[in-house]
């Protein structure tokens, strides 16, 4: 407990009517594991940005899930205007207009815009008529500069414009509340400002607009009162005005903020032949995703490439083609000097590459299987005996304990499903497995997303001294310090293609946002 | 000790629980059935007298019902191989006529041979000729085309028309006094397969359960075991770790094609000596049934193609001494799986 | 091939192809709706059965469709309430309501095997005879023939221009989506699984009373599988499916025709078509496939749902 909690509903913003429109009491929420919500107390007014502030895993996200119906609170009130309500389910939220715009979408990708707002409609006709619905999707459209064409499908939109939709269909369905859990992650700097401007024009009308991030300086360019949370408390709620950095950051991590230390650099120079070779790569176009046009990167021993842009322009099909997943419909992959273009995934793993993804219970790991068994199936030859009609079960054993003590990680229960891990704990597993191959590059995509603060710093660590032990690593983020930080190099992808290439010392990041969505050298 | 008490102890041991549960299906679907047997004016308490007596008073019927076991069991395997890899066969029925079909081939063609060559022969023809069928659908979904479940749902009905264009045609038998069906050239007598204890109980039973301690063993103990359930746990996550998804796929289908081929091959040259048309009464899907009962383990396929076995000979049974319709094993299959696939809550607690 | 096998040709293009049709729109819907229902070739049966002794029984042949309609509608709410209520493998569930119906139905129309009935009437639509070159035996459909094109664009306009339909296509998209938009699944697919469950006793009804004119154990030959192929060869569309059962009507039709007039192709290799045909058309299709199909049911055929 701190003691900069201040008493909720003193600290309204300016202009701000004086009944807050939602309040929150004493909301808990317990999962198995943890106490996600510890008797919150929250007040949101209309017509203020309120941004709710904290780590990964503090409980922000849970907070507001509570609020729009995903989650039922385990104890605590909710009143609306002044009155009690119960909200047991999405529905129940939105019509108490209630709305949230998700990190992962909730629209149909292979419908239309209009057909996926309409979908939200309150008072859909039992014949629909496209046209009505694309006029009230371009009157909104201007008012509050989201601009879409009402007739494409979904799943053709970049990620911005999704957001976009997402957003539409809230306001069509007159909501008051206008919740976005961390909806800056997708978007480039100088979109971030465009989506500030959004939230402007929406305080200007009456709206509560709710931000959740865990990045300050986010919040201190658009908000209006500030709460941070942290360990599933209200550690404190400060008016814009009086927040400073270290005041935020002292209420979000307590009396002593987290002080990295500094990683492992580089060795002297990064020398010898490369590790990988892309030249030219082209890969097939798809039904979703975007292909490479004309990829050429090389990374050497001991460097880092960090790989900037926003989602969706190639960085899934960068990190297949690399792996072989996908084949270079052009072009060659070179691996330590030798043609690797027509190597399927199992020979390039065996060549030596190892691979971080940002989803590790989707991409790495076979969620029902224990970390001993996801160990075997990422190394299988190494453990299989009489030619695979027994498994060495104590080489795993000792591998996996040698791997955790080499980078420093506490041990995991081995004989549990993975399903079962934190995505901290499932991220240093996988992190694990894949160094303790001792793979000569590591491709790393997305690896610190959503994870809390110290096992993002160990995974940064990792990543660090592998470089310093001679490997090559492809860091491919959407945090902009992290690759800035990390990086010997950068390259942004667009479009399928790079666009640019240089160290991070030596451009600012407005220009780096630029070059990620093509607008122009606009500062 | 309180009905709640038994309970707990039955699900803490795994063996107990899974045995209760089966034991619980059964009890019901029994009801069920012999609601079913009322209205149809039978008598099901006599139904249930006379399968008994049979099925297990007597050997002659205790062995008919291992020898119906066997394609069941068979038919379950070819099944349950893939579903550890996340593909579903509906294709037992077809691979088991294309098995059938070559088997015959071979039978009626390499008619020189003596049994102990004859015999591995026609094993080798049956496994081959329902693993090139099974094989067929496994490239279609390896290659990401059709996904195959509909294909081999769709090749189920195409076997058999193969077979009949050779029983009706080419193989057709030119015996004088040939029976009302159509049926192919007898197979020499070193084409059919051996039986043991006097009974109708043949090598395919031998088969059946080599090949399912096989099975289990492959899948709990060797390396190619854990990649193909990692297969089916993730692909995604198997592809990335380089685990060749299309190869396993392509003989894991041909492998179970083959399986379910041999139990064709066995019908025809154990019981019958001759390929009939249509001689199948739906063990491909009868066998998929087994195994997703059985959730797809050894153990349980055992036992539940067991029990199947005795439900479709008292079928037969009961067809002669009260004149059951037939179809009222159909019947009593659904309301098996019905009540599988309500979950309620009784069984949920003993799994 | 003279004028007359031409207009046989078509006639039995059309009497084949109008139950595949009510079949494959019975279907349509219920995938619309993430439902696969592999079961169909029971209900189908169960309809068939059902209709023919109700008509027997009563004399009148539209009770019998009727009690047919509500019959299939029933045996698919059953599948509905295992696949929806109990979250069972929708697969599974398919396959044990295809058992039950072939059991059902061989139990119900047992006592009627062998007998006949007079059909369902068959007339022309005024106004048809003027069309030039059109003759009077061209043109003699019974009603369920005539209902069925209509029909099509009856579920097209409900699936494509209402808001029960965009909610219905939703669920099949994404049900997360659908969920998050307020709607409730289990009810959009339980009044899927009730229309797919009309239809098909229709189709069902058509084949025992109308086409065949009696009661045959499995009559139904593998048709409620071809519906579903020809599910995915309409591309999930009501108006592609019926494109879909003339041609498979057709290639029906073709065979007998070519067996009566006693050239020389195996009735099995004939009787194979309808099925080559499918995967043929399946392979070539597959790319498209992948756009069209809907969203949710992917995670039915990996055994997901």
């Amino acid at each position: 407990m701190t003691n900069a909690r201040t008493v909720p509903g003193e600290a309204a913003a300016e202009g701000a009517q004086s009944a807050p429109l939602v309040s929150l009491r004493g909301v808990t929420k317990r999962f198995p594991n943890v106490i996600a919500n510890d008797a919150v107390d929250l007040d949101l007014f209309p017509g203020e940005v309120h941004a709710l502030l904290g780590e990964n895993g503090a409980g922000k996200s849970t907070l507001m899930k509570i609020l729009y119906g995903f989650y039922s609170a385990d104890a605590g009130t909710i009143r609306m205007d002044g009155h009690e309500i119960r909200i047991e389910s999405p529905l129940d939220a939105r019509r108490n207009r209630i709305g949230m715009v998700f990190q992962t979408f909730t629209l149909v990708p292979a419908m239309s815009v209009a057909e996926n707002i309409a979908l939200y409609l309150p008072e859909l006709p039992f014949l629909t008529s496209d046209r009505a619905i694309s006029r009230q999707i371009s009157d909104l459209g201007d008012r509050y500069r989201l601009r879409v064409a009402p007739h494409l499908p979904v799943r053709d939109l970049s990620v911005g414009d999704q957001q976009k939709v997402e957003l539409l269909k809230l306001l069509v369905g007159k909501t008051r509340v206008l919740i976005f859990d961390e909806a800056t992650r997708v978007l480039a700097p100088h979109e971030i400002e465009g989506l500030f401007e959004i939230f402007a024009r929406l305080k200007a009308d009456g709206y509560a607009v709710v931000l959740i991030t865990h990045k300050m300086n986010e919040v201190l360019a658009c908000a209006d009162r500030i709460t941070v949370m942290r360990r599933g408390r209200v550690a404190g709620t400060v008016p814009r005005a009086s927040a400073t950095q270290a005041s935020l950051v002292e209420l979000m991590f307590g009396a002593v903020a987290p002080t990295s230390a500094p990683l492992p650099s580089a060795p002297a120079a990064a020398d010898g032949p490369p590790l990988l070779e892309l030249r030219g790569v082209r890969t097939a176009p798809s039904a979703a995703g975007t292909p490479l046009v004309g990829v050429t990167l090389s990374i050497r021993p001991g460097e880092i490439i960090g790989v900037a842009g926003v989602s969706g322009n190639g960085q899934r099909e960068l990190v297949d083609v690399i792996q072989g997943l996908v084949p270079c419909a052009e072009g060659t992959r070179v691996l330590h000097g030798v043609d690797a273009t027509s190597w399927g995934p199992g020979r390039i793993r065996a060549d030596g590459v190892g691979f971080v993804p940002e989803e590790p219970l989707a991409m790495a790991v076979v969620p029902w299987m224990t970390l001993h068994q996801n160990t075997v199936i990422g190394n299988a030859s190494r453990y299989a005996r009489h030619g695979g009609v027994s498994l060495d079960w104590g080489q795993v054993r000792q591998d996996v304990a040698t791997s955790f003590e080499e980078l420093g990680f506490e041990s995991l229960p081995p004989y549990v499903p993975v399903r079962k891990f934190s995505g901290g704990q499932l991220q240093r597993a996988v992190l694990a497995r894949e160094l303790g191959r001792h793979p000569k590059l590591l491709i790393a995509s997305y690896p610190t997303r959503g994870l809390d603060v110290r096992t993002a710093e160990s995974a940064r660590r990792v990543l660090a001294q592998l470089r310093a032990r001679g490997g090559g690593v492809l860091l491919v983020s959407e945090d902009l310090d992290e690759l800035c930080n990390l990086s010997d190099r950068l390259v942004v992808l667009r479009g399928g293609a790079i666009v640019g290439e240089f160290r991070p010392q030596d451009v600012d990041r407005h220009a780096i946002g630029h070059l990620m969505t093509g607008s122009g050298a606009e500062a | 000790m309180s009905f709640s008490d038994v309970m707990t102890r039955i699900s803490r041991s795994r063996w107990a629980s899974e045995v209760a549960r089966y034991a619980l299906v059964l009890t019901i679907a029994l009801l069920a059935y012999a609601v079913v047997l009322l209205l149809a004016g039978k008598d099901p308490l006599r139904a249930l007298t006379d399968t008994a007596s049979y099925t297990f008073g007597t050997w002659l019927g205790f062995s008919e019902v291992i020898v119906r076991m066997i394609p069941l069991l068979l038919t379950a395997i070819a099944v349950a191989l893939p579903s550890r890899l996340g593909l579903i066969n509906v294709g037992g029925e077809g691979q088991l006529y294309m098995g059938a079909w070559l088997a015959t081939y071979a039978a009626i063609t390499f008619t020189s041979l003596p049994p102990g060559l004859f015999i591995p022969l026609l094993v080798l023809f049956g496994f081959v000729g329902g693993g090139v069928w099974a094989s067929v659908a496994g490239y279609f979904r390896a290659r990401g085309l059709v996904n195959e479940t509909i294909t081999t749902l769709l090749m189920n009905y195409i076997a058999p028309l193969i077979v009949g264009f050779f029983v009706y045609g080419a193989w057709r038998s030119r015996e004088m006094g040939a029976s009302a069906f159509p049926q192919s050239i007898a197979f020499p007598d070193a084409a059919r397969l051996p039986r043991f204890l006097g009974t109708r109980i043949h090598l395919g039973f031998v088969l059946a359960v080599v090949l399912l301690i096989a099975f289990w063993f492959v899948f709990e103990k060797t390396k190619w075991g854990l990649e193909m359930r990692a297969i089916g746990g993730n692909a995604d996550a198997a592809r990335r770790l380089g685990i060749n998804l299309g190869l396993y796929i392509v003989i894991v289908m041909f492998i179970a094609g083959g399986i379910a081929g041999l139990a064709g091959m066995a019908e025809v040259s154990a019981l019958h000596g001759r390929l009939r048309a249509g001689f199948s009464p739906g063990f491909g899907f009868t066998g998929f049934l087994i195994s997703w009962l059985a959730g797809g383990s050894a153990g349980g396929m055992f036992a539940m193609s067991f029990v199947l076995a005795v439900v479709l000979s008292a079928g037969s049974l009961l067809q002669i001494t009260q004149g059951v319709p037939y179809a009222a094993t159909n019947v009593l299959m659904a309301l098996i799986l019905f009540i599988v696939l309500m979950r309620p809550k009784l069984l949920g607690r003993l799994s | 091939m003279n004028l007359g096998s031409l207009a046989g040709l078509l006639s039995g293009t059309i009497m084949y192809g109008t139950p595949l049709l009510y079949l494959t729109l019975g279907e349509i819907i219920g995938q619309r709706a993430g439902m696969v229902n592999l079961g169909l070739e029971g209900i189908m049966l169960v309809g068939a059965s059902v209709a023919f002794a109700v008509s027997v029984e009563t004399g009148n042949l539209w009770l019998g469709i009727g009690a047919a309609a509500l019959a299939g509608a029933a045996f698919n709410l059953l599948y509905a309430y295992l696949a929806v209520s109990r979250g069972a493998n929708q697969l599974a569930s398919g396959l044990a309501l295809m058992f039950f119906g072939i059991g059902i139905s061989s139990m119900i129309g047992r006592p009627y095997v062998g007998q006949g009935t007079v059909g369902l009437q068959r007339f022309q639509l005024p106004g048809v005879t003027s069309i030039p070159g059109v003759s009077a035996t061209m043109f003699n459909y019974d009603a369920i023939v005539y209902l069925a094109v209509p029909l099509a664009f009856l579920i097209w306009v409900a699936l494509f221009r209402t808001r029960w339909g965009l909610s219905l296509r939703a669920v099949g998209e994404s049900p997360s989506a659908a969920f998050a938009a307020g709607r409730r699944i289990g009810w959009i697919r339980y009044q899927a699984a009730l229309a797919c469950g009309l239809l098909a006793g229709i189709a069902g009804a058509h084949l025992s009373i109308a086409l065949a004119r009696t009661w045959t154990e499995g009559m139904t030959g593998g048709r409620g599988f071809i519906a579903v192929a020809l599910v995915i060869f309409s591309k999930w569309h009501p108006l592609r499916a019926i494109v879909g059962a003339l041609v498979f009507g057709g290639a029906v039709t073709l065979e007998l025709q070519l067996q009566a007039q006693g050239v020389g192709v195996s009735p099995f290799l004939l009787n194979m078509l309808p099925y080559v045909l499918t995967l043929g058309v399946l392979l070539i299709w597959s790319g498209a496939r992948r756009y069209s199909a809907p969203g949710a049911l992917g995670r039915v055929y990996q055994g997901e749902e």
